[in-house]
């Protein structure tokens, strides 16, 4: 393994800034790591090995001549595989879109290349960002590095596994009910949900409109507040995103927590009966003790309707997704089926089934009958109205602390094959995450402890476009502990429990 | 509330997929079990509670009606499953 892997981002950008190190080193060293780990974790489903040592050459020659870059130039970056990316086949991990080829950038995708970032491939998902395991991509699951007998998380668990087996120091996720803050829980890692609007949608394949939130993911806080500055603020391409600039969010990271106001929601630690394990409210109790310790306040809270995010958000997300995912016929790109069709709608019909994997057809169903005439009512206007009082729990809560304390999941990462035929059960590992999304706030994972060898998340969430506030407080804690310093030590796969500690500026 | 195998089949043909009987029968399942959560939502009272479609207090985001560059057509065409100069082609819609 080649020490460069080994690397925090910001000190990756701050040695190639300083020409110690080339951009070149790093995307072959990381290049490398994939080939050695990567057949074994499948966080990547297409590297893109000559775009990376053309971009890192790209940036050496401009550091060369003296140019000065951003903090985060020459340094290599995992993208999850729902951003449209010039060039390189974009599939959502779905048939359906197996050979398209974007002819546009993502805003996102643009702003990392504005940025410097070298783009070493595209990561792993569940189909279409629907899941919470990876198991629903098309081509294959993705292995929870820690232990690959497990699953990573999702959807965005093949840029949750990148980070933890060292492939990459930095990847972009999606978040639209926990696709970034479940996984970054299951591999140890940070992962960062921004408030509703905080980052451009533009070129994001839709899921649910409403909820879709792109978001960095890395290996700490410093990292992550860095992805966030490249890819936060206004874009005309999408009428949704603020319009308002975004903080300097490093500048803010080292003022400490002494005297902030933390609120610990009862309701995430017990839903209708089903209690977070002992470990995981054990390991969040103690992160709580910790900021404590720093000078912050913790005092506990109650968000009462949190009791009704699962039939809300399973009524909302696959409403608005029946609706997105409509625009697959088969007509103008994507998929079409095989078979010479009877007529237009046969086409339609057989290139749909085709090209939908199980739970994405699932969602279609459930949205369209929500939808439907005489269930619309019933269902998706009272699920939108509960999640009125869903947001008016954390207006609430927000009166009076600034951030909000929580588990990530439920449970530790489960077995591959565990909840795959039981959707139901699938969907309740997403209990902790969803809230954050109804109310379109910001919410950050990281990690916070480890039980049985696997990693266990500290949710904190924070009042929207409070970026700063949630980061700063994941900062001090990341400051007073080392979880988020170990990686797990892949191959071999009997080295389970086995760490690694990476190198940590500060 | 419980969908039966024909609701189902109706809200597929809704949903413009097709489903084999095996993938009918399961769905019927599935969904009837999804569903179950559903009903815990019959026990709050929302009568005037306004329904939230967006967080963001943003409404009608207009842009100046000026004429920007969109994509070039053989650029979208290069996507397309089958063509025919520069449109795509499907089977006949109109007899």
């Amino acid at each position: 393994m080649a020490d460069e892997v080994l690397l925090s981002a910001a000190e990756a950008g701050r040695l190639i800034a300083e020409r110690k190190l080339s951009s070149v080193e790093i995307t072959r060293a990381c290049l490398g790591r994939m080939r050695a780990v990567d057949a074994g974790v499948h966080a990547f489903v297409r590297v893109t090995d000559d775009l990376a040592l053309k971009q890192a050459a790209k940036i050496d020659a401009r550091i060369s001549t003296g140019e000065t870059l951003g903090p985060l130039a020459g340094v290599p970056i995992a993208l999850k595989d729902i951003l449209c990316t010039r060039g390189v086949p974009t599939t959502c991990c779905s048939r359906i879109l197996e050979n398209y080829v974007p002819p546009y950038d993502a805003t996102v995708i643009q702003r990392l290349r504005d940025a410097g970032l070298v783009f070493l491939g595209k990561t792993n998902m569940d189909e279409f960002a629907m899941g919470s395991s990876t198991e629903n991509s098309a081509f294959g699951p993705t292995r929870n590095p820690w232990d690959l007998e497990r699953v990573p998380g999702g959807s965005s668990g093949g840029s949750a596994a990148a980070l933890a087996s060292l492939e990459a120091p930095l990847a972009i996720g999606s978040d639209t009910g926990g696709s970034i803050r479940q996984p970054a829980a299951f591999c140890g890692i940070t992962g960062l949900k921004p408030t509703y609007g905080r980052v451009s949608r533009y070129g994001l394949v839709a899921f649910a409109s409403s909820l879709d939130q792109i978001g960095p993911m890395t290996r700490d806080v410093r990292d992550c507040a860095l992805l966030l500055q490249v890819i936060a603020g206004h874009d005309p391409l999408d009428s949704t995103s603020v319009p308002a600039q975004a903080p300097d969010y490093a500048a803010a990271l080292d003022e400490g927590v002494k005297g902030l106001r933390i609120g610990i929601p009862s309701e995430f630690f017990e839903y209708r009966g089903i209690r977070v394990s002992r470990e995981i409210e054990d390991a969040v109790h103690a992160a709580a003790a910790t900021l404590e310790g720093l000078g912050a306040v913790c005092e506990e809270v109650s968000t009462p309707h949190l009791q009704y995010v699962i039939p809300v958000y399973y009524i909302i997300a696959p409403a608005e997704a029946s609706s997105n995912l409509a625009r697959y016929d088969g007509v103008a790109y994507g998929y079409r089926t095989a078979a010479p069709p009877q007529d237009i709608i046969d086409l339609y019909e057989r290139s749909r089934e085709d090209g939908f994997g199980p739970e994405v057809k699932r969602r279609i169903m459930l949205g369209t009958y929500a939808l439907s005439a005489g269930y619309y009512d019933a269902y998706y206007v009272k699920a939108s109205q509960v999640r009125t009082l869903i947001r008016r729990d954390f207006d609430k809560a927000f009166e009076d602390h600034d951030v909000l304390l929580a588990p990530v999941t439920p449970s530790l990462p489960f077995r591959l094959g565990e909840k795959t035929d039981d959707p139901v059960g699938m969907y309740l590992s997403d209990v902790c995450t969803i809230a954050a999304n109804m109310a379109g706030l910001p919410a950050v994972s990281l990690p916070c402890g480890y039980a049985r060898g696997l990693p266990i998340g500290l949710q904190i969430l924070g009042k929207p476009l409070d970026e700063a506030t949630v980061l700063r407080a994941a900062h001090a804690f990341q400051q007073a502990t080392s979880f988020h310093r170990l990686a797990p030590l892949q191959p071999p796969a009997s080295d389970r429990g086995a760490a690694v500690e990476w190198a940590c500026h500060g | 509330m419980r969908l039966s195998p024909e609701e189902v089949e109706h809200i597929a043909l809704l949903s413009r997929l097709k489903l084999t009987d095996e993938e009918r029968e399961r769905m019927t399942t599935q969904l009837n079990d999804i569903m179950g959560f559903f009903e815990q939502l019959g026990e709050l009272d929302t009568t005037d509670v306004p329904p939230t479609s967006h967080v963001i207090p943003m409404s009608n985001v207009l842009r100046a009606d000026v004429v920007k560059p969109s994509l070039p057509v053989e650029d979208v065409l290069e996507n397309a499953p089958d063509r025919a100069g520069d449109t795509f082609r499907v089977p006949r819609v109109v007899e």
